[in-house]
């Protein structure tokens, strides 16, 4: 069974590709990272003197960089198939014995993709932000966070070995505590920062163990050494090395069970929400497990793992969206939910890779419409983000009101707005693998469309629910338009992608392809998951449009009273984690204060009593040192003597 | 006469001259002692350099005395000037070297 | 028994009470005199171990040097400090007896056991090399042993040096002089000149009878305080005196 899958899933595995040399426009590859890496630099150590220009020079390298990647793809597109892999060595950034690792980039089609998503996208939010933090006396320290952000993100999806990547990995961790805890004189912001920091290092060391192991079975931690060696490698070690991969990609894409920090993170400016833990730094996880494809290719059971993962993030995070009150927690469940389609996807195989990648492309830039609309929503509403204290919002902010609705469709998957194409394509992929996984996906699609219909019709729909200083007003242009720019690409970049782009055969090179007879017709799929999606819709509408919504939320079922506790993950982690640590901390106290300090004063003590009792014998009278000289003299001679004579 | 005997003889007066040092306390007769104590083995320098028929023997003994001569001088001068400031020639009265 | 034998057991035997001499003499000048001793048939037995240069310096250095050195710091330091053989560290005596028997016991089996078969070569030789013991010696100094020699001489002239500062006494004060040292006295309070002689009469004339003062009492400073101590003055016969200052009145 477990060999029969294996045979089936190598299939689709796709050959490694020719690395070609960067010419052209490809020797500027290292130019994409090092423009905001310099804004990043230039706005945090420049101090003061860059507060009036700084944010203007982050939109700026941000933009040149999306000049530059859009320049790439057009480069790669005129390239044949086969020549699409460019790689560009800086130096050699680690050298040690047998161990090297080369500051070293790879441009193919997965980073291409990638490197567009977080440079167009990254461009339109931080335009998006002058808007939103210019009444902001940080603001130049939040653009550097923004642009170190890019910066490292963009070194974690063009680095060409794992080492480069896990350096990326730890810079975008780092922009992202820095940016949760943005406002950290707010303590909620604080300690949601060192949150999302904690959690994060429990997968960032399974990333630097599966770094490790990689390095001792292969002997090398660059990309193309690892995949080429993958098929010669015993199948328990690479089960290893993938549910270590899983597991920093669960930190860092916020997949069961570390999903508990996203939802905290949403103490950070909305612009963050949307680029950071929306678009793109929670989509490293899927990035990684599509880019070691070569590994859970040949390990079967650590992908059913991260299908297993994916599953169940898929409906925690659909519940707690389905209950939360405050707009940008809802949006994050929905995220996390989101997510959990891609590394469900991921975790199909070749089947999946490639619809994996294509939902978190329309994803990113749907949700990021979607969190830079509810940021819209609350920057004219007072930076209230109480759903329960909105309503009737639609006719207040037209162009947010219809960028907003453009991403919910794109959201819940209508034809033909991008998130149907994706989404459709990985229901149809969980069928092709089996139908119950298919099913669930279904069903979580239709609890996609209740809360997102919830969402809407509480925040545009209904009656207005508004505090009595809130003024709705709609904002001004430097935010509208990025939303405008989002929302169309909320609806033409999954046909854009599909049929224009081709999408499957973009990817296949890197990832691999294949199809598998399916159970249900395409159009079956679409027609089942249509409907699930109108039902939950329908049931969200009646709910929360044509019911009246109460200020003050209702006690709710369990289970709502279980998502809005984002299902007990703090109580789990607080119950599992921190309690056993605290014991365990309480423990080594008392062993430190008693035993090693009792074994330390004890024998401080025994030296000191021992002295004691010794000091008599250092009397001062030369005559009793004399005595112990002879005592020593004879002891020596009767051990000379007993040597000769035995 | 045999050698082996004079050996033994100034093991003896050696053995002698220890335990003086160890009983007495008037620091001249310690000092005494540890001269019985030199010449002791001077004694068994002459005997082994006729056992052996060369005089380096001899020549060693010579130097001891040269150089028992010299501290014998100077740790004369030192009894004197403890005697000085403490009126006592006990070697047990100056216990510092306790502290 | 040879001579030779019998030089051996006599001085050696000699040597040994000399040196258990040194050790249980009450008084440091005894024990000197043992050691004297001693080293005087230590010196006997070097000549009779063929060593005739190193017996003569053992009797001019030894007990000529040496052990009058020894002698002059005992006059120095006292020669009557006797030392009391009662022993006042707790642990010592008997240990040390015990430690002394056993590495006496100890030498004569270790160098007993390994001289037992050896045989012995004899100076005759070696002394006949350079035409005698002495010269053999010089010889030896001169050539092999030129540094230590050197060497000795600077240590000897170091000793000196040391004992020299050692034994100096840095004066502080100026010398005082006979006219300060008077008044020294006088200050001090106590008797300035001699004390009264005791009594003379014509029928007594003894330390034992007290002197009369002008007013006919009589003057305790005049007896040495021993007899004072002891009870043993002669009380005064006042019939006496009176017949005395009859005799003076007429």
């Amino acid at each position: 069974m477990i060999n029969a899958s294996a045979v089936v899933w190598a299939e689709g595995a796709p050959t490694l590709q020719e690395v070609m040399p960067a010419e052209g426009v490809f020797s500027l590859i290292w130019l994409l990272i090092a423009l905001p890496l310099l804004g990043a630099a230039v706005l945090l150590l420049g101090g003061r003197r860059t507060n009036t220009w700084g944010p203007y020079l982050a939109v700026f390298t941000v933009t040149a960089s999306a000049i530059l990647g859009i320049l790439m793809v057009v480069g790669l597109m005129d390239r044949g198939a086969e020549e699409r892999s460019i790689g560009q060595s800086l130096f050699t950034w680690v050298f040690a014995g047998e161990f090297e690792a080369d500051m070293a980039f790879q441009l193919d089609q997965l980073s291409m993709v990638f490197v567009l998503l977080i440079t167009v996208v990254g461009a339109l939010i931080h335009v998006y932000s002058l808007g939103y933090m210019q009444h902001d006396p940080n603001r130049r320290k939040f653009f550097g966070y923004l642009n170190l952000f890019v910066a490292a993100m963009l070194l974690l999806v063009l680095a060409n070995n794992y080492l480069l990547l896990y350096v990326g990995w730890e810079g975008v961790g780092l922009a992202s505590y820095l940016l949760i805890g943005f406002w950290q004189h707010k303590p909620s912001a604080a300690a949601a920062a060192k949150k999302a920091f904690i959690i994060n290092r429990v997968g960032d060391v399974g990333l630097s163990i599966a770094i490790m192991v990689i390095f001792v079975t292969f002997g090398s931690v660059t990309f193309d050494d690892v995949f080429g060696q993958a098929s010669e490698v015993n199948e328990g070690t690479l089960t290893a090395i993938g549910l270590l991969l899983l597991l920093a990609a669960a930190g860092k894409s916020a997949q069961f069970p570390l999903q508990a920090w996203l939802l905290d993170a949403m103490e950070g400016p909305t612009p963050v929400s949307a680029l950071i833990h929306a678009a793109t730094m929670v989509t490293a996880g899927v990035y990684l497990i599509a880019r070691s494809n070569a590994i859970y290719d040949r390990a079967v059971w650590a992908a059913t793992a991260v299908v297993v993962v994916g599953l169940i993030t898929i409906f925690m995070g659909a519940i707690i969206g389905s209950a939360k009150d405050d707009i940008k927690k809802s949006l994050a469940g929905s995220t996390m939910s989101q997510i959990g389609y891609m590394v469900m996807a991921a975790g199909l195989g070749p089947i999946g890779y490639v619809f994996a990648i294509f939902h978190l492309l329309t994803h990113g830039v749907f949700k990021a419409g979607l969190f830079l609309g509810a940021g819209s929503v609350m920057h004219g509403m007072n930076d209230n983000v109480n759903m329960r204290r909105y309503g009737a919002l639609r006719a207040a902010m037209l162009v947010t009101f219809i960028t907003f609705m453009a991403g919910y469709l794109a959201i819940i998957g209508i034809p033909p707005f991008s998130g149907f194409w994706s989404k459709d394509e990985i229901i149809h992929a969980a069928f092709e693998r089996s139908p119950i996984i298919g099913s669930l996906a279904i069903l979580a699609a239709g609890i996609t469309g209740f809360y997102m219909t919830r969402m809407v019709a509480m925040t545009f729909f209904g009656k207005a629910r508004w505090e009595d200083d809130a003024h709705p007003h709609e904002s001004p242009k430097v935010m509208t338009v990025p939303l405008i720019i989002l929302a169309i690409g909320s609806t033409f970049l999954g046909m854009a992608l599909l049929f224009w782009g081709n999408i499957e055969t973009w990817l296949e090179p890197v990832v691999g392809f294949s199809t598998a007879p399916s159970p249900l017709s395409t159009g079956a799929v679409i027609a089942i998951s249509l409907t699930f999606v109108i039902i939950g819709s329908i049931i969200g509408w009646i709910s929360y449009a044509r019911r009246e919504v109460p200020i003050v939320a209702p006690r709710g079922s369990l289970l709502t009273r279980a998502a809005r506790a984002d299902l007990y993950g703090d109580a789990v982690n607080e119950g599992l984690i921190v309690r056993p640590s605290f014991w365990l901390s309480r423990l080594l106290i008392w062993f430190d204060g008693r035993v090693v300090d009792g074994l330390v004063n004890g024998s401080a003590a025994l030296v000191g009593g021992a002295s004691g009792r010794m000091r008599r014998y250092q009397s001062g009278f030369a005559r009793s040192y004399a005595l112990s000289m002879v005592g020593g003299t004879v002891l020596v001679l009767l051990a000379l003597v007993l040597v000769r004579l035995s | 006469m045999n050698p082996s005997n004079v050996v033994i003889l100034s093991a003896i007066l050696f053995s002698i001259g220890a335990v003086g040092v160890l009983v007495r306390r008037n620091a001249i007769i310690v000092f005494m002692c540890v001269e019985l104590m030199l010449n002791a083995a001077n004694l068994a320098f002459v005997a082994f350099a006729r056992m052996n028929g060369n005089l380096d023997g001899q020549v060693v003994a010579f130097f001891v005395m040269v150089v028992a001569a010299a501290e014998v001088v100077v740790g004369l001068a030192i009894i004197v000037t403890i005697f000085r400031t403490r009126r006592s020639a006990s070697i047990d009265e100056p216990n510092l070297l306790k502290y | 028994m040879s001579g030779e034998d019998w030089v051996f057991w006599v001085s050696g035997s000699f040597a040994v009470l000399g040196a258990l001499g040194l050790v249980f003499s009450r008084k440091a000048v005894h024990s000197a005199l043992w050691v004297a001793f001693t080293m005087i048939n230590l010196a006997v037995l070097y000549i009779a171990n063929a060593a005739p240069f190193l017996g003569m310096v053992q009797i001019i250095v030894y007990t000529g040097a040496v052990m009058m050195l020894f002698l002059f710091v005992l006059m120095v330091v006292g020669v009557d400090s006797s030392d009391s053989l009662i022993e006042t560290l707790r642990g010592q005596r008997i240990p040390a007896i015990g430690l002394g028997l056993g590495l006496a016991v100890l030498l004569v089996v270790g160098v007993g056991n390994g001289l037992v078969n050896s045989g012995t070569v004899g100076l005759v030789e070696a002394n006949s090399i350079d035409g005698g013991n002495v010269e053999g010696i010089a010889r030896l100094i001169f050539t092999d042993y030129l540094i230590a020699f050197e060497a000795t001489s600077a240590l000897l002239i170091t000793a000196a040096l040391g004992a020299m500062v050692l034994a100096h006494r840095e004066r502080w004060l100026p010398r005082a002089t006979q006219q300060e040292l008077s008044k020294a006295r006088f200050l001090s309070g106590s008797h300035p000149g001699n004390l009264p002689t005791p009594g003379v009469y014509a029928r007594h004339n003894a330390v034992d009878t007290p002197a009369l003062l002008p007013d006919g009492s009589t003057s305790e400073e005049s007896i040495p305080r021993p007899l004072q101590a002891r009870g043993d003055i002669r009380a005064v016969d006042h019939h006496e005196v009176n017949e005395i200052k009859e005799v003076d009145s007429q």
